[in-house]
């Protein structure tokens, strides 16, 4: 029961970073191996903020993702939309968008070192106990559980409520036909990039109020999202929720029934097995 | 096909003396150039053997450090009990061994999740190989004592350089070269032609995850103290890629044109900058996408290409073809 | 009693809500040149599909000569005897001729290397009217020159049934006479043949019998004189196509 609720609570936060990157290939059609290495600099900076300027991450939020939303709208304009130009075809752009994005996760990575250097971080934020079912967890744990499944609901309620997200769906199903009925799919696919770094953001800053991080852990945390969007299906937003939850829990019952040292194994293990049974995704159907 | 060209004549001469030059370095030095070359030597039966798979099927692969560090360890664990070629074979059939079964899981479906899934197996084997050490009551690090001296290492990379051209070589001359070719060319083509795609790739996978994990069991003695991070260090796999892609991937010796200016950068870089080097490799990869797509080789290539049509139109080059 | 060349009992597909083949049955003897028409989008391409393999189908079966070959990839049925042309030409760009047609001398059904497929992918140029050019780049070949070299490599597998998607389409009108003379050449040899084709004065000239398929059902099959003049046949391809 503890491990199931521990494994849950954690699967918000990782829903929420593979939201942002779900929503990134489902519809920029950019797989950004960058993504963890933005939610390691949103960890930093709201720690920054926290320690420097005792601001609660919490509110941080309201300046971590605007600036990760420019940023990441930044990034698709510059310098990912001339690869989709030039791009003869889909194989094509993904070797390019690959290389591009080690090359930004690098990039990115080295920076940070150079800021912040190598050392493991972490800070006290919450850090009281809170009740569920009689067992005691971390109150930060549960507030970044509770925010993460807010953010999640507005994503939601744009998405399906709003004409704007309306057209991120039509685009994640068919660029060309969304073109064909007038949306615009090169700005769609702008704001998808920069609201799925908006997202990825926020997971790093929720993850970064009980969770020890340093500069070079993005990728472990990219490997993560992107085995839980591939798991939910590439553009499936219950799917990735459902995955997040699913890989939260095998990781915490690895780390305390067997290991701490072999999470990295569940995530592996649960990505050959979706890759030999359902290797279209949870809810996915066949394609054609 | 069983002819050789006088071109290809002329290829294996120039090769021929290239190795009996570099074989001829460690007399004259034995400290740092020998160390530099080495690492040179290294990267290009790396970069070579990663070709050998990702220059046809364009797949991009970062198992290298999982292949290299799986040979290390192979030698690590062995090097009391068996003599040292053997291990340098069980080093490069445990590498293939792991290449057939992340090919099988991944190269039937689509490229992106074969990136994925090779970008943290290094990392996977790492904490698999520490959890059993830990669990066996072993200590982390394993011992490496040999008799080697880094010339003997140097002739012994050199030796596999050359083997893995040689493959390369066979490969091209032979139906798998041609089947790869006609893969590159249009797969669903190539299939109903009746070629078994998917398996042509697991086994050219494993081909040159044997050279790379070789690689790995004939650096071992290097160190004489062997440990997971060091030995699945991942850095390996990124370098491989863009020295391999920096050269060019469409000719089995292009990845050698990035191989030797970039390990020398490196060198340089991690001599004076240690703390920049993803930097210099966040850059490098933005470099090879933006201003090099198709390798230091195709520019020159495109080059060439763009002179020889050019010179026909223009009059001085007609006239001087013209008999006087 | 021999099994027919190829035989289709109940084959389905659809993808996500469109049955794009609805329980198609037809039977193809051996050395006939059989015909698959009907207007577009009533499923003939997928048909092919199904029987080379390219796409498995939801329910019934194909068979070979008796053999089952339904659910098997692509490769094996091609190993099996299935050789095929494509609807919008493939070719291999970055080779000549001669590369292109050992494509499936090498991996077809007689597997030759070195001398012995050269030699028999320059025999097959020449059948198909391309004697002397083996080492032109395809990439610089015309349209109906690529169709040829893409027909030699077909038949380079030395397949037991040939598919055809629509070969004569986009010919002019007189490439379209030579095409037509060399389909019949090569079922003069005594070639099994399935062509999807769109051009009826080809389909009369060449074919003793067809398949109508509409809206992926079949509506009609028998001697191509009877099914042609039939009134729901005519239906068909007034009714949902103009250019017919």
């Amino acid at each position: 029961m503890e491990i199931l609720v521990t494994g849950i609570l954690l699967g918000g936060t990782y829903a929420l970073i593979a939201l942002g990157l779900t929503l990134q290939y489902g519809v920029a059609r950019i797989m950004n191996l960058a993504n963890g290495e933005t939610l390691v600099a949103a960890g930093f900076i709201a720690f920054w903020l926290f320690t420097s300027y005792q601001v609660s991450p919490l509110w941080g939020l309201l300046v971590i993702a605007p600036v990760a939303f420019a940023v990441n709208w930044a990034i698709y304009v510059w310098l990912l939309r001339p690869l989709v130009d030039r791009a003869k075809n889909q194989g094509m752009l993904e070797v390019d968008s690959i290389l591009a994005t080690f090359g930004l996760l690098f990039l990115f990575q080295g920076l940070m070192l150079r800021s912040f250097g190598g050392a493991y971080v972490s800070y006290t934020f919450l850090a009281e106990r809170f009740t569920i079912f009689g067992s005691p967890y971390g109150l930060n744990r549960v507030v970044a559980f509770l925010a993460a499944a807010l953010i999640g609901a507005s994503l939601w309620s744009f998405l399906y409520l709003t004409r704007r997200g309306t057209a991120v769906r039509a685009v994640a199903v068919n660029p060309h036909s969304s073109n064909l009925v007038g949306i615009d799919v090169a700005g769609t696919a702008a704001l998808a990039f920069a609201l799925g770094g908006a997202l990825t953001a926020c997971g790093g800053t929720l993850l970064s109020t009980f969770y020890t991080f340093n500069a070079s852990m993005g990728v472990l945390f990219t490997i993560k999202a992107l085995i839980i969007v591939i798991m939910g299906g590439v553009g499936d937003v219950r799917g990735a929720v459902l995955a997040a939850l699913i890989l939260g829990v095998a990781e915490t019952s690895v780390a305390s029934l067997v290991d701490p040292g072999l999470t990295l194994s569940a995530t592996y293990a649960l990505f050959i097995l979706v890759l030999l049974f359902r290797p279209q995704g949870i809810f996915g159907r066949q394609q054609t | 096909m069983t002819q050789l060209s006088a071109g290809e004549i002329r290829i294996a001469l120039i090769g021929a003396a290239a190795v009996a030059a570099a074989a001829m370095l460690p007399v004259f030095d034995q400290g740092f150039y020998l160390t530099l070359s080495l690492n040179i030597v290294l990267f290009a039966a790396l970069c070579t053997a990663w070709t050998l798979f990702s220059g046809p099927t364009h797949y991009i692969s970062l198992a290298t450090a999982a292949f290299f560090g799986l040979g290390t360890y192979s030698v690590a664990l062995g090097i009391d009990v068996l003599p040292f070629p053997v291990l340098v074979a069980a080093g490069g059939a445990v590498a293939a061994l792991l290449a057939g079964l992340v090919g099988a899981a991944t190269l039937r479906i689509s490229g992106v999740y074969f990136v994925i899934f090779t970008l943290g197996l290094a990392e996977l084997i790492r904490q698999i190989v520490s959890w059993t050490q830990v669990k066996l009551g072993a200590s982390m690090g394993l011992y490496v004592f040999t008799d080697f001296s880094e010339a003997h290492i140097y002739w012994m990379m050199l030796a596999l350089t050359v083997a893995v051209f040689a493959t390369g070589w066979l490969i091209t001359r032979s139906r798998l070269g041609f089947a790869l070719q006609i893969i590159g060319n249009d797969e669903q083509v190539a299939r109903h032609c009746g070629i078994d795609t998917a398996r042509l790739k697991i086994v050219l996978f494993m081909i040159s995850g044997a050279f790379i994990g070789m690689a790995g069991a004939i650096l071992a003695p290097r160190y004489s103290y062997v440990e997971p991070p060091a030995a699945f260090s991942p850095t390996v796999s990124f370098l491989v890629v863009i020295m391999a892609l920096l050269g060019g991937t469409r000719r089995l010796w292009g990845p050698l044109v990035g191989v030797v200016p970039f390990t020398i950068v490196m060198e340089f870089v991690s001599a004076r900058f240690p703390n920049d080097t993803p930097i210099v490799i966040g850059l490098a990869f933005l470099a090879i996408v933006f201003v090099l797509p198709d390798g230091v080789l195709g520019r020159l290539e495109q080059l060439r290409a763009r002179l020889r049509r050019s010179r026909p139109a223009s009059p001085a080059a007609v006239a001087a073809k013209e008999p006087a | 009693m021999t099994a027919p060349a190829l035989s289709i009992v109940g084959a389905r597909k659809s993808f996500g809500g469109l049955v794009a083949v609805n329980d198609v049955s037809f039977e193809v003897e051996k050395g006939e040149l059989f015909g698959l028409i009907g207007p577009n989008g009533s499923g003939k391409t997928t048909m092919l599909n199904l029987i080379s393999g390219a796409l498995e189908p939801d329910a019934g079966e194909i068979r070979l000569s008796g053999e089952p070959i339904s659910g098997l990839p692509a490769h094996q049925i091609a190993r099996r005897g299935v050789a095929r042309t494509f609807q919008l030409v493939r070719v291999l760009p970055s080779m000549d001729a001669e590369r292109n047609v050992m494509a499936g001398v090498v991996f077809g059904g007689r597997r030759l290397w070195g001398a012995e497929a050269r030699d028999f992918a320059r025999e097959l140029l020449a059948l198909v009217g391309l004697r002397g050019r083996e080492q032109v780049p395809v990439a610089a070949m015309t349209y109906i020159d690529q169709k040829r070299v893409e027909l030699a490599r077909a038949l380079g597998a030395d397949p037991q049934v040939l598919l055809l998607d629509e070969w004569l389409a986009g010919l002019n009108p007189s490439e379209l006479a030579i095409g037509i003379e060399l389909i019949e050449t090569l079922s003069r040899q005594g070639r099994t043949i399935v062509m999807v084709e769109h051009v009826m004065d080809a389909i009369r000239t060449l074919c003793g019998r067809c398949v109508v398929m509409s809206s992926g059902r079949k509506i009609k099959d028998g001697s191509v004189a009877d099914v042609l003049s039939d009134p729901d046949v005519v239906q068909a391809y007034l009714g949902d196509d103009d250019d017919a």
